[in-house]
């Protein structure tokens, strides 16, 4: 058994970089007691992808304020889902984008890939995982559903009207992004970032921004750290249509029916996978990367992070309605503050670098790494969308529920398919 | 309750009377619609979207035009929940390799008369996603496409107006 190793030890003084991010080159026995450190919750794995040659781990702790990038130059590697279940589907899609072999993955069977690739063609049957018990049947949805939203396949094995167990499959609308940064220059890059999920275009945009200035040590000009938009007068009736939503939900029992109890994420799962953004904070975790490892403006506004305790859809919904009035409250107070002054510094020469970031989105935190290669192309550019934690909380949730409230879970979790195909 | 009874007595209804005055082009565009759709297809035609690879941009837009601003469905525009209730197939994305089949079934299980309208850049030429290796390519290559709202992704307005400019050329 793989002792676990907590990211504190391993940290021997280092300095972060102007990111916030420690570099830590390490073997396979040291990334693997990380991995035993995230399933017993030491630390938080922040995202893992695969880079040239080698596998990298972004893990955090929010307790002490660290946030590291593991790097482990080796194909062949030890499995972090064989300790710590949140990273199976990351590892599946490595597995399948850039056959790099994590040794003892639990689950081999492909994630993104689904044989239809030119060249990948394959014949195979995907097999969703065996479910056994009396009068139980299965109800298979999608990919293409039934309202104006984006392509997945949900497997449902039901008692009668209870799911037993749903089963999700993604990947359907794998877009190849990750491969078309490779080579290109900043600018088109900015271009494909805004377009991975279209609903987070603002927070990938920004992720990327700040990568790419931590790589090429570009000076940030104050104001462009600040939101502009003649957006006062419309605060006003936003704050009061959040009060009137707020009133008529909390006088419909027929609704609150619907919710309360229902799709519940257990705090400790909550824990486990790092979830982010309402769906982390609706199951106790206190986590807003705007406040933990905070950045420009958010570093000197006020604002409260609002987290609720049940986990259930009604949870979710409450704290996005009172997120709403946190950000009614942030963009009033950038207001107050915004001052003329250049928009866009000189950009300096180009050059090899590298660069991290982590940046709230409304569904929750982006991580966006990015490497320049010497002539200040992209060499790779790897996005984690929150989704990736949460989509699995979402199977985890249904369970128990009757079938008909799952449209309501999913739209309570809002995850992006997009943001989690690449 | 008897709030509730009061609030929908005094306040009346929720959805706009019309589009803003400051809109008179969606007025205009969206009554010539109505209209048209009317005469052509009597009460309704009725629209099946089919995400095939978009970054879910254009599916916000999508959902703008059903909202209490431009209602499309005052006009007898209405989006479906199958395929086989559709006239119109509203397809996004750049046509991804995984999607590929299962558009190719939604559009075979679509009745003729049928229409296919490529929403998006991305549906018309692979947008920013254009080289990638797992993407198919425009939509235009794997079926018959009638017309293409362009944009990255299209404004509400441009969805409505592209429309109206199907049933145009179909009537």
């Amino acid at each position: 058994m793989t002792e676990p190793r907590a990211l504190a030890d391993l940290i021997d003084g280092r300095m972060a970089g102007p990111d916030g991010y420690m570099r830590i080159s390490v073997l396979p026995p040291i990334w693997e007691e990380l991995a035993a450190g995230c399933a017993a919750g030491l630390h938080d794995l922040s995202a893992l992808w695969a880079d040239g040659k080698g596998m990298r781990m972004a893990l955090s702790d929010s307790a002490r304020g660290l946030r590291t990038i593991i790097d482990l130059k080796a194909e062949d590697y030890p499995s972090v889902a064989r300790h710590h279940a949140p990273a199976l589907r990351l590892e599946r899609a490595m597995r399948d984008l850039y056959g790099v072999n994590p040794i003892g993955l639990p689950d081999t069977r492909p994630w993104l890939d689904h044989g239809r690739w030119p060249g990948k063609e394959s014949e195979q049957r995907y097999e969703f995982l065996p479910v056994e018990g009396e009068g139980l049947h299965q109800i298979p949805v999608g990919p293409v559903h039934a309202g104006i939203i984006e392509p997945g396949h949900f497997r449902f094995t039901a008692n009668g009207e209870t799911v037993v167990r749903l089963e999700q499959r993604l990947g359907y609308v794998h877009k190849g992004a990750e491969s078309l940064f490779v080579g290109a220059d900043i600018e088109r890059g900015t271009l494909l970032i805004g377009r991975l999920s279209g609903d987070s275009t603002v927070a990938y945009a920004w992720a990327y921004a700040h990568a790419v200035e931590a790589a090429l040590g570009w000076p940030v000009t104050p104001r462009n750290s600040v939101g502009i938009g003649r957006v006062r007068g419309l605060l006003g009736r936003l704050a009061t249509a959040r009060l009137e939503i707020q009133r008529v939900y909390d006088s419909m029992p027929s609704l609150q029916d619907r919710t309360v109890t229902t799709g519940i994420v257990s705090p400790a799962l909550a824990r486990q996978y790092a979830a982010g953004g309402f769906v982390g904070r609706a199951a106790g975790r206190a986590f807003d990367a705007r406040k933990v490892f905070s950045y420009g403006p958010y570093d000197t506004v006020e604002f409260d992070l609002k987290t609720r305790s049940t986990g259930d859809v009604d949870a979710r919904l409450l704290v996005r309605l009172d997120e709403i009035g946190e950000s009614v409250r942030i963009v009033g107070q950038l207001l107050d503050r915004l001052s003329p002054g250049p928009i866009r510094g000189e950009s300096p020469a180009p050059g090899e670098g590298e660069g991290a970031a982590l940046v709230e989105a409304f569904r929750g935190d982006v991580f966006v790494s990015v490497r320049l290669a010497s002539d200040g192309r992209l060499a790779r550019v790897h996005a984690r969308d929150a989704s990736w934690f949460q989509w699995p909380l979402l199977e985890a949730a249904v369970e128990g529920n009757i079938v008909a409230d799952f449209p309501l879970c999913n739209k309570s979790f809002n995850c992006s398919y997009s943001g989690a195909d690449l | 309750m008897r709030s509730f009874l009061r609030d929908a007595f005094l306040k009346g209804m929720a959805t706009m009377a019309g589009p803003a005055p400051g809109a008179p082009e969606l007025e205009e565009v969206a009554r010539a619609l109505g209209e048209r759709a009317r005469r052509r297809l009597g009460r309704s035609l009725s629209i099946r979207e089919v995400d095939a690879g978009s970054c879910n941009g254009c599916e916000l837009e999508i959902h703008a035009i059903n909202n209490p601003v431009y209602d499309i469905e005052r006009f007898g525009l209405k989006f479906v929940a199958s395929p086989r209730h559709a006239d119109v197939l509203l397809v996004t994305g750049p046509v991804t390799w995984n999607m590929r089949e299962a558009l190719l079934r939604t559009y075979n299980a679509t009745p003729s008369p049928k229409w296919v309208v490529a929403l998006g850049d991305c549906a018309a030429n692979c947008g920013v996603f254009a080289g990638s290796p797992a993407v198919v390519g425009p939509l235009a290559n794997i079926m018959p496409v009638d017309l293409h709202i362009r944009g990255c992704p299209p404004p509400p307005l441009d969805i409505v107006k592209g429309l109206l400019a199907l049933i145009e050329a179909k009537g």
